[in-house]
């Protein structure tokens, strides 16, 4: 990975986000493989914002026929034609536009579904990313990606109505950090989503955003028999956008440099305060926060 | 949160945004994808390579086209029921005036240069249409709210004027790399390939009273029958090595200072002669002059990489050498452009050498390119954020929903766990002298300074009126307009020449002066106040505006009054820095309230000094959990200390 250096073209195009990372890490992006399952609106906003980033490739799972126009009408990457995405799934569609974003990236689709992905399949990746999917899915495929040597990145992520939810397990994570003229090593551990969730709620810090125990009712009742994603009515598209592109892209990219705090571990938005709050929930340190 | 309420202000809202860039590109796509109908944009640029790593409605196809109309295009396949109007052209035209702007809702925008965002300021200020303004660089954003009457306006606080150095700073005492870096673009490029016209400060020495300016000519100016490797060898020695030997005689300077070294081009480049014959007669073959390239012709491929004395030197003949060779026609006329690969070539060269000089650190070209090209860094994901937040902030602007106007700050480390930091706009800056039009106070020598000086560095620079009427009293000073009659033209031409004390209508000391940009809507009072001596480092141009804030940007220079000999110096040679607002810019403020605490008890507020987040008072709403203790404390705003 040293020795090879960005082509010509890689620098003409990243030539302002190199700027901003460096070319080490934009080396690093370009050997990395993303894998997202669930294409609602709000991911399609972060799979355009890491091909943009130029990611080596990226693996989209999403079986869902498109039927109903409504099912998109927030995702910009399918085009409300009938004659286009008739008959083809989600992710196919996403994958087609995706493509156009960047020629560099390698944009593929996986069939399946995702709680029925192994521990192999998951490790061709370094990034996981899942979204509409039931708590229990959650749980399974978080666990699937720790029991693996390979350290993957994992993130949920999930919209509802004006406010947005991220959980990020980088397992343990080791990572560089600029402070004025030195640069020192960091480390940190993190929680698994099941254990992270499992932390009683009387010993978490007190200003812990209210999101946080919003989210896990609404998984309860999801678990409890609706389908997940359908909870609340009409998502605001601007909310989404907001969320999506905070956390994800920006996360993933310093989890595959190893530059910069990465976030942990959950994130919460709520367009009504504005206010993009980051929570760390861990066993570790019960008393944490604030 | 989709409210019907909201939905029908969106659907009947009709839109303007400005820019078709970085944010541009997300927010149209959310203002579609959130239910818009009408959106008009404007953009006066096209598409380039370097777009493409965050402007993603645009494909490699498109390089070259209005990104106002191939922005349109991509958004309407998959919003295709939905009009969008592109408008390719510059928003400073006339024919966006105040009528233009008041058939909109709102105004949104996404530039790049602060020149723009005052223009616009201006003219949504007169239309009483509602503003918001934002800005990214790197991972910082901010997103602001202005509505005439109930929060600041754009220039309600300051904006940091682009940077300056002293003239000597750059002519004769570099200390840091970008000192070198405008020499090499603004003086030592410029002299060889810009305009010969032009005054230059290249020669000026901080000892030498007496510029002999025909020696100077002398010296740029290739000699007849002088070839082009000896043209070149004699500017380097020239520059790097005479030149410095001569401030080097000058003891004064360098009392508290390292002395540079002078560097002479037999010591570098002697042997290398034969070689780069030979390349350079290779590139005659080629034909095409946009991709002539020293590092190319050289074997040079990491733009990444740090160049030794050695190879900026060669880099710095061969630039030279090929600008001659195959840009010939374009000499006299060439202005330094970022995209211009030879001249990058060639500043970065220089610029290094200088440094190497002078003991200051080398940079690569990737480097020096940033710097001399003023580029921002970018990527998409925080355009996209602001574009959300934009949109936000938008729905309520359409709402009339005053109490929630939030001004938003996208931070890089989070600040008390947000890194998304809303705060509450502050009610309008009573001394602006935009929105408020309150008058200020000119101190400037009124016997020495022409009014041609008053219009270029007041009217135009710090003011930004590029229209201006200029009275005083009944009588018209100066105007600009095409449909004025010759006479009137003379007149004011005569005007400009002279100085303030001796005009028609004599402007001196304890009048006031008025200054209007029809285009604008805009009416400035300046009360003038005459002072005989300005501080030639602090006060370059022998003027100083005040009555509002001004962040202070020149930056300081140790020299000891060693001036510049004459008292009609140049003004300081300008790097300006058009970045997206520093986020931490726009926290600073001087005296001002809040919106909702107007009736309530006068709260101080934070110093100019303070550029620490967590001194901000933050929206703070959050509602106690009810499973946990009640802490009144929390609910109680902060105040500012």
């Amino acid at each position: 990975m040293d020795g090879e250096e960005l082509t010509e073209q890689e620098t003409a195009l990243y030539d302002r986000q190199i700027r901003v990372w460096g070319a080490d890490a934009q080396r690093r992006l370009s050997k990395s493989h993303i894998l997202v399952c669930g294409m609602k609106g709000t991911v399609a906003e972060f799979c355009k914002n890491i091909v943009l980033a130029g990611v080596g490739s990226l693996t989209l799972v999403d079986d869902r026929v498109a039927t109903d126009e409504a099912l998109f009408s927030s995702n910009f990457l399918i085009p409300p034609d009938e004659n286009v995405y008739r008959g083809k799934t989600l992710a196919e569609l996403c994958c087609d536009s995706l493509k156009d974003f960047n020629p560099m990236v390698r944009v593929s689709v996986e069939k399946g579904d995702v709680s029925g992905f192994d521990g192999e399949f998951f490790n061709k990746y370094d990034v996981v990313v899942v979204s509409c999917c039931s708590l229990a899915t959650k749980k399974s495929v978080n666990e699937k990606c720790r029991k693996l040597s390979k350290h993957i990145a994992f993130y949920t992520v999930d919209c509802r109505d004006s406010s947005g939810e991220i959980f990020v397990d980088l397992q343990d994570h080791i990572y560089s950090k600029k402070n004025l003229e030195e640069t020192a090593e960091c480390k940190l551990q993190y929680p698994s989503f099941e254990e992270a969730i499992s932390v009683p709620w009387r010993a978490l810090p007190r200003r812990v955003s209210k999101l946080y125990f919003a989210m896990r009712v609404i998984e309860k009742f999801e678990a409890e028999g609706c389908h997940p994603g359908d909870v609340s009515i009409a998502d605001l598209p601007g909310v989404l956008k907001l969320k999506k592109e905070l956390c994800e892209a920006n996360e993933v990219i310093k989890a595959i440099s190893g530059k910069g705090d990465p976030l942990k571990n959950f994130f919460f938005f709520d367009a009504v305060d504005g206010k993009g709050i980051i929570e760390d929930i861990s066993v570790s340190n019960p008393k944490s926060g604030s | 949160m989709a409210s019907q309420n909201q939905l029908f202000s969106i659907k009947g809202a009709k839109v303007l945004m400005v820019g078709a860039g970085g944010i541009g590109c997300e927010l149209l796509k959310t203002l579609a994808l959130s239910g818009f109908q009408d959106i008009h944009i404007i953009d006066m640029d096209t598409i380039e390579v370097s777009n493409l790593n965050r402007q993603f409605l645009f494909r490699k196809s498109h390089v070259g086209q209005s990104k106002a109309k191939v922005a349109r295009d991509a958004v309407l396949k998959f919003r295709p029921h939905i009009s969008i109007t592109p408008y390719h052209a510059n928003v400073k035209d006339p024919d966006f005036n105040v009528d233009f702007f008041k058939q909109f809702n709102v105004v949104l925008n996404g530039l790049d240069n602060l020149d723009a965002r005052r223009h616009v300021n201006r003219l949504c200020l007169a239309a009483e249409v509602p503003l918001v303004e934002s800005g990214t660089t790197g991972f910082l954003g901010q997103v602001t709210v202005h509505v005439k009457g109930r929060t600041e306006c754009y220039e309600c606080q300051p904006k940091p004027a682009p940077k300056t150095y002293p003239v000597c700073t750059i002519t004769s005492t570099p200390s840091k790399f970008v000192h070198c870096i405008v020499w090499a673009k603004d003086l030592l490029f410029t002299k060889l390939f810009g305009d010969k016209n032009q005054e230059n400060d290249l020669n000026v020495r901080s000892t030498d009273a007496t510029s002999s300016s025909e020696h100077v000519e002398d010296v740029f100016e290739r000699r007849k029958d002088e070839d082009i490797e000896q043209y070149g060898r004699r500017i380097y020695d020239h520059v790097f090595g005479y030149n410095i030997e001569e401030a080097l005689s000058n003891e004064e300077t360098w009392k508290n200072r390292n002395r540079p070294k002078p560097i002479y081009s037999r010591d570098f480049l002697h042997d290398e002669i034969a070689q780069q014959n030979g390349n350079v007669d290779k590139d005659c073959a080629a034909g095409d002059p946009s991709s002539v390239s020293a590092m190319a012709s050289l074997g040079m491929k990491n733009p990444q990489d740090i160049w030794c004395l050695k190879e900026n030197s060669r880099i710095f003949m061969e630039a030279f050498k090929l600008f001659f060779m195959k840009r010939e026609k374009e000499i006299g006329n060439l202005t330094f452009d970022k995209d211009d690969q030879l001249a990058v070539e060639f500043v970065t060269a220089a610029a290094n050498i200088r440094a190497t000089s002078f003991g200051i650190p080398l940079h690569s070209l990737f480097e020096a390119k940033g710097i001399a090209g003023n580029i921002v860094h970018a990527v998409a994901t925080t355009n996209a954020i602001i574009a959300g937040l934009i949109v936000i902030e938008a729905i309520k602007v359409l709402q009339n929903d005053t109490n929630n106007y939030r001004m938003t700050y996208c931070l890089e480390h989070p600040t008390r766990k947000m890194l998304l930091m809303p705060v509450e706009p502050f009610e309008a800056n009573k001394s602006c002298y935009v929105c408020s039009e309150s008058p200020l106070t000119l101190e400037i020598n009124t016997h020495r300074a022409k009014l041609r000086d008053f219009v270029e560095k007041i009217v135009k620079a710090k003011l930004g009126m590029y229209f201006p009427l200029i009275m005083y009293g009944a009588a018209l000073l100066y105007e600009v307009g095409d449909d004025l009659d010759e006479a009137m033209v003379a007149n004011y031409a005569a005007n400009l020449e002279k100085v303030l004390s001796e005009l028609p209508s004599p402007v001196t000391s304890g009048t006031t002066v008025t200054v209007e940009d029809l285009k604008q809507e805009l009416t400035c009072n300046i009360n003038i106040k005459h002072r005989e001596e300005f501080d030639e480092e602090k006060e370059p141009d022998g003027m100083l505006l005040s009555g509002w804030t001004q962040a202070s940007s020149v930056e300081k220079d140790d020299n000891k009054s060693n001036g510049n000999g004459g008292s009609t110096s140049n003004a300081s040679q300008a790097v300006p820095v058009e970045a997206e607002d520093n986020v931490e810019m726009d926290v600073l403020s001087g005296k001002k309230r809040r919106l909702s605490e107007i009736s309530g008890q006068d709260l101080s507020s934070v110093t100019d000094e303070t550029k620490n987040h967590e001194k901000l008072e933050v929206v703070d709403d959050d509602d106690d959990l009810v499973m946990l203790d009640d802490d009144p404390g929390l609910n109680k705003r902060k105040r500012i200390q």
